[in-house]
């Protein structure tokens, strides 16, 4: 089945920063419910954009979004020093956003991964920028897989981000991206594909109907993860649809549990 | 403008055979080939940077455009009075250390290249003493820094300090955007100037540097 990690705890988000400013546990709190509520598996938590307050707002958010979360939590951060603390006040095993091959980021995040039990959000960056290639990702996330399983980190726990590229500076960004994702979930058919969908379509207009048709065809090539909003009706509703569609729904009852929930409509 | 009417519709269009005889037959008839640059092809790309700033044209129309301009400069290269590409001054770019993100850098570029900049582009993950030794070996008009990344942001006010610093800021303009800058954020850290998206940028720095302009 698809997994949603609710991008909305997220400090760079304005509300969510001013109620983390203030201490509005209410506000937040509710968020989290709402995004469990509409199907989020994930909730992912991300403190950074107070410069100079990462740590005391993480674990002030997580003090306050654990005893509400249903779900797991994913740790998002690039401070090892954080993700430690954060990591250490988990009840339930936690997703980590996220490791890349960059190589300071890459040095920092292996020892802080290695030997925990966890699952991890592997991003296709390397010190050379984004990936340029249907090939080049695939390469990169072979990496990713070969250096993660070395640490102790099976397959199935890694989540591969093979870095969506909007399709409006070159039309050849869709396909790229679809055939890394077949490619990757050949060699590796245990791993996870996740990531933002949204920037596809940035540059153009009427961007949720490029999102909603391309989140159908990731999840054709395999993706089987996003970071999105999970209150984004209609992205969520296409979702539950595809996965139907691609025979990961018995008998149709998520599907048929959204439409009398009236989450999914025509 | 009215007489370059064909070539800025057919540019705007993003219609490139039909732009390339706009800009022969312009020639045919005796137009300078200076004319046909400056208010022609330049002024267009004006309104696509307006137009792309107001949202009635996209990245893909404008890049179209851009591509456009481009292969109608080479036809009119050996006809200009001087070396008139890059004119309009020269303009250091790059993504600042640490971000390696060069989606929105690369569309500047195109944007500053087709306002008739000569630019240098130092990629993407550039240490705040490579801006500064591009901007003193060019003999730069313009130094413009790109992040995407809140976490970024700090070393664009190292870039400028380090650019104050060395009093090159005195010559060279710092104009700063992404996605997380703001004016007020350009402001606090003294950069000369914000722009929104690249439409707006390479209007920034016309602006800039039209004090100084002198031609060729």
């Amino acid at each position: 089945m698809f997994e949603v990690i609710g991008e909305r705890i997220n400090t760079s988000r304005k509300l969510v920063q001013s109620a983390v400013a203030n201490r509005d546990a209410g506000y937040i709190i509710d968020d989290v419910k709402r995004q469990q509520e509409a199907g989020a598996n994930y909730i992912d938590v991300n403190a950074g954009a107070r410069i100079g307050h990462e740590e005391e707002d993480m674990r002030w958010l997580l003090e306050n979004i654990q005893p509400n979360a249903a779900v797991p939590l994913v740790l998002d951060s690039p401070d090892p020093t954080i993700l430690e603390m954060a990591f250490q006040m988990m009840e339930k095993t936690p997703m980590i956003n996220s490791i890349s091959l960059e190589k300071e980021r890459f040095d920092a995040m292996m020892p802080f991964l290695k030997g925990k039990e966890c699952r991890v959000i592997a991003l296709c960056m390397d010190d050379t920028g984004m990936p340029v290639s249907s090939d080049d990702i695939v390469g990169r996330a072979d990496k990713l897989v070969k250096e993660l399983n070395a640490i102790g980190i099976p397959t199935g726990s890694i989540y591969i981000d093979p870095l969506v590229q909007p399709i409006s500076i070159d039309s050849s960004k869709g396909t790229m991206v679809l055939d890394a994702v077949r490619a990757i979930k050949k060699k590796f058919p245990g791993v996870h594909i996740t990531g933002g969908l949204s920037n596809i379509s940035y540059g153009l207009p009427q961007r949720q109907i490029i999102n909603r048709i391309f989140v159908t065809m990731m999840m054709d090539a395999g993706m089987d993860s996003a970071i999105i909003d999970p209150l984004d009706r209609k992205i969520m509703a296409t979702i539950r649809t595809a996965d139907m569609l691609l025979g990961h729904d018995q008998f149709c009852m998520n599907f048929l549990k959204g439409v009398r929930s009236g989450a999914i409509a025509s | 403008m009215s007489k370059f009417l064909n070539i800025q519709n057919h540019l705007i269009a993003g219609e490139i055979n039909e732009l390339i005889l706009d800009v022969k037959e312009a020639l045919s008839k005796g137009v300078n080939a200076d004319e046909i640059l400056n208010t022609g092809l330049i002024g267009t790309m004006d309104i696509v940077g307006e137009k792309m700033q107001s949202g009635e044209m996209f990245i893909p129309e404008v890049l179209m455009a851009a591509h456009g301009m481009k292969a109608a400069v080479e036809i009119l290269k050996p006809k200009l009075s001087c070396d008139k590409i890059g004119s309009a001054g020269k303009l250091v770019i790059g993504t600042v250390k640490g971000d390696l993100h060069d989606i929105g850098k690369n569309l500047v570029m195109l944007m500053m290249e087709s306002a008739g900049f000569q630019v240098i582009d130092l990629g993407v993950d550039v240490p705040a003493e490579t801006f500064l030794k591009a901007v003193e070996e060019n003999d730069a008009d313009i130094l413009a820094l790109s992040a995407l990344l809140t976490t970024t942001m700090p070393m664009m006010q190292k870039t400028v300090e380090l650019v104050k610093e060395k009093g090159l800021n005195k010559k060279a303009k710092i104009i700063v955007g992404g996605a997380p800058v703001s004016q007020g954020f350009a402001d606090k850290i003294g950069a000369d100037g914000f722009a929104p998206d690249a439409g707006a940028a390479s209007k920034l720095a016309r602006s800039l540097v039209a004090a100084e302009q002198t031609g060729c």
